[in-house]
């Protein structure tokens, strides 16, 4: 029985989990980003990583080729990001949770809305990232598609990581999201600090929706509902107040949701996301703050 | 006479509905150190958020020939005034490092930044070993110390010191009056001290306001309200 287990079964399945994974993570880490400097989470995020996918749907569409689509919504994502935190969430920024929450829920109908009234409701598709071709590692073959979505999605992290880490500007997006009436003490822009935040959190979803899509057969306005949710998942499992744990997190889940798909014949894809939301009630009830989550998460 | 470094007239400040500062004025002078006692809840840590714009505000304040009566809390630090505020004020979740290169987060140039850094270092040794410690870690006395350091990181113009004893042990609080005193006479750095330890503060300062409900009550040079009758029964309890 061990004898005829099947490593490359599992070893092809890991990085199907890692890939889907990877792409949850980047939306993950868009929900700590905002989470973190204002308290809420962003139900609008996966609705805004929809919309720049459709926008990249439409510069291809006008004859741009995948990368220079990619590249050119990354950009409009950003001063999207910054401009909806200036115009919606700024009148807000002194108000209580709960008002923030309803506005990123109201968000949510609006960008949704918005891409319907834009876009009509059609299906459509994105080209491919990556090659489709398989590719053999160590005697396996893994499709390129994946190892390139982990690749992005790992790049996009360690760059994140080190605009957190090593600049000047990353060091203020921190003070901010730890305290933001000191941070304004040493002279921080602390409300432009937040716009920014939106600004790299809608870029990530962006790239996120723009390699979640072309996975799929067709799309429509509901791409990224189900990812937002494992996300959030992803997040939560990880410590939705960690940036890393949130990566961890989201990636964890991506394998395991597979693999119980793979290997547990009563699961199938059905019941996937409900056996996963139950582990991570498990995993909450011993350790309430998510794996790596800090126990105090301070709204600031 | 020439123009006080920072001024105040008939400041009032309110947090929503309720009213902190009835009507403060005060000046200091470049080079000075002043300090502002009164007893609690009388309007001095809210005299100190009117000035760094952290309350809001109305009446004059001017500070290097400019108004600041409507500056945000960082425009007021651009212009070279550190507040120091009270309780710990350093970025807890931050490493003692980053607190200092946040002190000089609004000043271009690294070579003199890093100067400052060693010449700020002098005055606190031990936090050297501790660059990459969390603030929060620390203790109240080094946190204090820490916030101290992290406002010279400003190469600020004034400093607004908010009970820097508060919570800490004797000997830590004449510590940090020793380093305050020390930065007055060597480096003319100006301070205005809000304290709750008169002794000390009438020690350090050269002159001094008591606040009383929002209002300036007394004001005078250190040695004269030192020998004031309600000063020594109020505040210095002999
Ligand atoms: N955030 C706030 N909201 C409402 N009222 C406040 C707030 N902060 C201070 N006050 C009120 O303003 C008045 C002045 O407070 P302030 O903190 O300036 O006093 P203080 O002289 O610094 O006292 P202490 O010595 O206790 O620090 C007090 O009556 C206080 O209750
Ligand atoms: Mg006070």
């Amino acid at each position: 029985m061990l004898l005829a287990f099947d490593w490359t079964q599992l070893a092809q399945q890991t990085v199907i989990g890692l890939s889907a994974g990877g792409l949850w993570a980047l939306l993950a880490l868009a929900l700590v980003l905002i989470y973190r400097s204002t308290g809420v989470v962003n139900f609008a995020q996966g609705e805004m990583a929809m919309f720049s996918t459709f926008i990249a749907w439409s510069l291809i569409h006008h004859g741009l080729s995948y990368w220079q689509a990619f590249f050119l919504t990354l950009a409009i994502s950003f001063a999207g990001g910054v401009a909806l935190e200036r115009v919606v969430i700024r009148p807000v920024e002194r108000a209580p949770v709960l008002t923030v929450v309803i506005v990123t829920l109201g968000l949510f109908f609006l960008v949704d809305g918005a891409a319907r009234w834009f876009w009509s409701s059609e299906t459509r598709t994105l080209p491919n990232a990556f090659s489709t071709r398989p590719i053999t590692v160590a005697g396996v073959a893994f499709s390129i598609q994946d190892l390139g979505n982990i690749a992005v999605s790992l790049g996009v992290v360690a760059l994140l990581f080190a605009l957190f880490q090593f600049t000047k500007l990353g060091l203020a997006l921190r003070a901010t999201a730890s305290n933001p009436d000191e941070s304004r003490l040493v002279g921080i822009r602390v409300s432009w600090m937040l716009a920014l935040g939106w600004g790299l959190a809608a870029a990530m979803g962006a790239v996120s929706g723009m390699l979640t899509a072309p996975a799929l057969a067709s799309f429509d306005q509901n791409l990224m509902q189900p990812v937002l949710l494992y996300a959030f998942a992803g997040a939560v499992l990880g410590g939705i107040s960690s940036p890393f744990g949130a990566v961890v997190g989201a990636l964890l889940l991506g394998v395991f949701v597979n693999l119980i798909g793979t290997y547990v014949d009563w699961i199938g894809t059905d019941l996937r996301l409900p056996v996963a939301l139950a582990v991570i009630l498990g995993v909450l009830l011993v350790r309430p703050a998510g794996l790596f989550g800090r126990a105090s998460a301070r709204r600031v | 006479m020439a123009e006080p470094l920072l001024q105040l007239e008939e400041v009032e400040a309110r947090y929503g509905p309720v009213k902190a500062l009835h009507g403060v004025s005060l000046t200091v002078a470049e080079g000075e150190i002043v300090a502002v006692l009164g007893a609690n809840g009388a309007g001095k840590t809210t005299t100190l958020r009117a000035i760094s714009g952290t309350v809001r505000r109305s009446g004059a304040i001017r500070f290097a020939g400019k108004s600041i009566a409507g500056r945000s809390p960082e425009a007021v630090a651009r212009l070279g005034i550190a507040h120091v505020p009270e309780g710990r004020g350093t970025l807890s979740e931050l490493s003692v490092a980053e607190n200092l290169r946040l002190g000089a987060y609004v000043r271009r140039g690294r070579a003199s930044i890093q100067e400052d850094e060693q010449r700020v270092l002098a005055h606190f040794p031990w936090l050297g070993d501790r660059r990459n410690q969390r603030a929060g870690t620390l203790s109240g006395g080094e946190q204090q110390m820490l916030a101290l350091a992290r406002a010279l990181m400003l190469r600020p113009r004034l400093v607004l010191l908010d009970e820097p004893s508060l919570g800490l042990a004797p000997r830590v609080v004449a510590e940090i009056f020793r380093i305050v005193g020390e930065l007055n006479e060597r480096e003319g750095l100006t301070v205005l001290v809000v304290e709750q330890n008169a002794i000390l503060a009438l020690e350090a300062a050269s002159r001094a306001y008591v606040l009383e409900v929002g209002r300036v009550a007394l004001e005078g040079g250190s040695e004269t309200l030192r020998r004031n009758e309600s000063v020594r029964r109020s505040y210095l309890g002999y």
